[in-house]
């Protein structure tokens, strides 16, 4: 079996290393984030560490949750527990009684120290220091530690009357905190993924609303429950969280071997000789960037990737092969046959509705008919023709006239939104 | 915690419960109602529940939020809720006795599809858990009351005790009544919940530790506590109905696209998905532990996902097959492992699917191996995947029955077969039964294949000699 190259000459792996590879939004991140640290080090060498033993319960904490990350969906990376730690030594106001009184540098300072030892393990195994995010999660860090460190001489715990205030003003600086790092998440994947920055941050939002939402929580019973349990209320929090974080890695993992199996199986048509090596990974591939380029947000384009790679699953019902497979130059009347076979294919699986529909329609032309199909059957309608028409080649030439063939066509048959979409990423991968 | 759900009865009766069921039932509900009434009976210190009420309502009130919005495990016959956390924080605050009838309340539980029976054995083994738990907590001198700052750290230990004592007895109670219902009757085995045991048997534990702290925080703040302490275990009530709702998708969709793989045979609906049970019940059987017998199970489903690989021409022709055409199917295997080999499989599954169509004696195919050089895993789906396409409807025959095929298994059992996997699967089968596929109405097109490479009752047949 041959290798599958892209259409837009990029294999697997280099897409891979692009997309790990430092571009110069998350070097810029990680430069401020560097000077930060260095300032909080230095402000806190200085003036020495106020509260020792309370820093490095913290301290080890941060560090252990920092061994325990986890990867979310869409490659991100969070740690529950050491941000846990962290916003709660940002927000701790009085251990076993006596008040804790860090300064907001210093916080930085122990909070980096966690992190980048935590980090050590990371690298020692050959996994990717993940500097990014550890970044905007001091970031995040700072942003709550500069608010609240200031109101700490304030706000108080010991009365229970007391506590609505102090309630409110620590869920108050910790949704800061955490939209600042969505923000600086979704500005990082904006430029990397060349994603729309109002979608990217919603996305961002979406996926770290319930992993912020716990940790917020545990952040604020943490530092009420250390005005009691002084620092076991540390230990106490370690095993709950565990759990979260257990459960959030399997889904995480289950999400990865779906997506797996789905791509591994939509190369059931080409092992069939239905379709050209390579096709449906292309085709997927191709249709996501060109969704993302039209704005759609990741659970959409992950139904699109999805539709894209099973397209033409319905070619398997077919008695013989189509010749040569591409159904660019089938019969509009077999196009639909083969959509229809495949949409009833993905119903029979019950969960995978909205795929189903995308590759019912994917025949269809975007105008002229009663209904205009879904944006992602115009996506895989285009993807699929360009893909067709291109093959796994990298030739300019070949790219060029698939394209103006496309734009031909756009009156009736692709969507000329699409075609624009599809000939801007054509155009910028190939550079 | 861990609970019975509504799912099993609905369509059918609670009267189908097995005498030894109804049995055990009956038993768990009378040693509740026994204990609490011995402790309302005999324990002097019974004000303290009643002194303090409203610490009861509220704890009874945290419970049923947290009983009432269970997650259903993928095995849809239990769920799962983060409730123990209450019980146990019932058992600092309020003492054994209270921790009882807090765990009691579940027979308010707003859940949907529960009938009385089942209402009552929850009620019943939360109550005897918590009780349990709290008995224990007491004996190791742990105190009862509101924690302040003199209880850290000793607390701890007791706690801890109290804690593993409350999820074992939970589970086991619970892993008893499953182990009671017959597999067949309740739609999927438990073996969907077995795998999830060692999981939730820790997130039971770890979410107990918020027990303690919701003990800890009701001395300053009261009900005030308890809304904060819920928010991480909703969220993880979250993750975890998230992972089961893609384990479920994720198993919907191999079927839906394996069922892809079928149409281009002459095969019978859902061959894939039988064989794929059958070798699971075969798995079971052998003793595989939870991880090898999901790993089967799937390899059972894609076992034959290489045909695609094969010239419809060819599977579905009627008469004998030419050298060429013999050669093309006995690649099928290979093909299959082309597939799959990229999603991160066990190895074990990569093997079963390779050497499916290996044979005991040797003449097998592709690789010809012998006896034990066969993978475990290609053994037990040869055996399931012949069943199968021996009680399923064939253009050239009507399905056999059960009964025939197995004595055909056991005619090639030792050539063809592992005997000893052969035994297993009779074992199962007669325990647990099976359901033939229904059969399907559709005449037999012409030059419809009239042999199956599957089954060793028409056997493929080739022109020449080799």
């Amino acid at each position: 079996m041959k290798p599958a190259t892209t259409v837009l000459g990029e294999g697997p792996e280099q897409a891979e290393s692009w997309r790990q590879a430092m571009d110069s939004g998350e070097l810029l991140l990680v430069a401020a984030a560097g000077m930060l640290v260095v300032a909080a080090v230095a402000q806190t060498a200085a003036v020495g560490l106020v509260q020792p033993r309370i820093a490095l319960a913290f301290g080890a904490l941060i560090c252990f949750g920092e061994v325990l990350r986890l990867s979310l969906e869409g490659g991100r990376e969070a740690a529950p527990i050491g941000s846990a730690g962290a916003f709660g030594y940002a927000v701790v106001l009085t251990v076993g009684g006596s008040r804790a009184t860090q300064p907001a540098l210093q916080v930085i300072a122990v909070v980096a120290a966690g992190m980048v030892l935590g980090a050590l393990p990371h690298l020692a195994a050959g996994r990717p220091a993940g500097l990014a995010g550890m970044a905007s999660r001091l970031i995040a860090v700072a942003v709550v530690a500069a608010l609240f460190r200031p109101l700490s001489t304030i706000v108080t715990i010991t009365r229970p009357r007391d506590w609505g205030l102090a309630l409110a003003a620590m869920a108050a600086v910790l949704v800061a905190g955490w939209w600042a790092e969505c923000l600086i998440r979704a500005l990082i994947s904006a430029d990397a993924l060349q994603a729309r920055f109002r979608v990217a941050l919603w996305d961002e939002m979406r996926v770290q609303l319930p992993l912020g939402f716990a940790v917020a929580a545990t952040a604020i019973l943490i530092a009420f429950a250390a005005d009691m349990m002084g620092l076991v209320a540390l230990g106490v929090f370690i095993g709950p969280l565990l759990v979260t974080q257990m459960a959030f890695r399997r889904y995480a993992g289950i999400r990865a071997t779906y997506l797996e199996t789905v791509r591994a199986l939509a190369r059931v048509t080409e092992v069939g000789g239905y379709v050209e090596d390579g096709h449906a990974r292309r085709v997927g591939r191709l249709a996501v960037v060109v969704g993302r380029e039209l704005g759609m947000s990741e659970p959409e384009l992950l139904e699109l990737e999805y539709a894209a790679l099973m397209h033409d699953i319905g070619q398997l019902s077919l008695r013989d092969p189509i010749p040569g497979g591409a159904t660019v130059l089938a019969s509009p009347q077999q196009q639909r046959r083969i959509a229809e076979l495949g949409a009833s294919v993905i119903d029979q699986a019950g969960v995978l509705d909205g795929v189903a529909e995308i590759v019912r329609y994917q025949s269809w032309p975007w105008r002229g008919q009663d209904l205009q199909p879904p944006v992602g059957s115009r996506i895989i309608r285009a993807a699929n023709a360009f893909d067709d028409l291109v093959g796994s080649s990298a030739e300019t030439s070949r790219t060029v006239a698939a394209l103006e063939w496309l734009r031909l066509d756009t009156a009736t048959e692709y969507d000329p939104q699409v075609v624009e979409a599809l000939a801007k990423v054509a155009g910028r991968r190939r550079r | 915690m861990l609970t019975g759900t509504g799912h099993r009865s609905r369509g059918e009766r609670i009267s189908k419960l097995s005498p030894g069921a109804w049995l055990y039932v009956a038993a768990v509900v009378a040693a509740a109602v026994a204990v609490l009434g011995q402790a309302l009976g005999t324990d002097p210190d019974l004000d303290g529940p009643v002194r303090q009420a409203w610490a009861m309502a509220v704890l009874a009130l945290l419970f049923l939020i947290c009983d009432s919005a269970p997650t259903t495990l993928a095995s849809r016959q239990s769920a799962w809720s983060p409730s123990s956390s209450v019980t146990l924080a019932a058992i600092v605050l309020v003492g054994p006795v209270g921790a009882l009838v807090v765990g009691a309340t579940s027979l308010l539980s707003v859940r949907r599809g529960l009938d009385l029976t089942q209402r009552l054995f929850n009620a019943s083994m939360y109550g005897l858990s918590a009780w349990a738990a709290g008995e224990a907590y007491l004996a190791l001198g742990g105190p009862v009351g509101h924690p302040g700052y003199h209880s850290f750290p000793g607390i701890i230990g007791p706690f801890a005790v109290a804690a593993v004592v409350h999820v074992s007895i939970n589970h086991g109670l619970l892993w008893c009544m499953l182990m009671l219902v017959p597999a067949a009757e309740s739609g999927q085995p438990a073996g969907a919940l077995q795998r999830h045991l060692p999981m939730l048997f820790l997130s039971d534990l770890g979410y107990a530790t918020i027990g303690l702290l919701i003990a800890a925080l009701w001395s300053v703040g009261g009900a005030f506590a308890a809304i904060l302490v819920l928010v991480p275990l909703f969220v993880a009530r979250w993750a975890i109905g998230q992972f089961a709702a893609q384990e479920r998708a994720y198993a919907a969709t191999m079927a839906a696209l394996c069922q892809a793989v079928e149409t281009k045979d002459c095969y019978t609906r859902g061959h894939s998905e039988r064989v794929s049970r059958g070798s699971a019940m075969i798995a079971r059987e052998v003793g595989m532990r939870g991880r090898r017998v999901e790993a089967i199970r799937y390899a059972g489903m894609l076992h034959d996902v290489g045909k695609l690989g094969v010239p419809t021409t060819v599977l579905q022709k009627n008469g004998a097959l030419s050298e060429e055409e013999y050669a093309a199917i006995q690649l099928h295997p290979m093909r299959g492992l082309a597939i799959v080999r990229e999603i991160g499989f066990l190895d074990e599954a990569l093997a079963g699917i390779m050497h499916h169509h290996e044979r005991i004696d040797g003449h097998g195919y592709p690789m010809g191996l012998a006896g034990d050089e066969i993978p475990e895993f290609a053994r037990v789906i040869a055996v399931a995947d012949a069943f199968d396409a021996m009680t399923s409807n064939r253009s050239y025959r009507g399905a056999r029955s059960i009964e025939e095929a197995i004595a055909d298994l056991r005619k090639w059992s030792g050539s063809q077969f592992d005997p000893a996997l052969v035994d297993a699967f009779v074992a199962a089968l007669r325990r647990e039964g099976w359901e033939q596929p229904r059969p399907a109405a559709m005449a037999p097109a012409d030059g419809m294949s009239a042999q199956d490479h599957d089954d060793p009752t028409a056997p493929l047949r080739v022109v020449e000699s080799w």
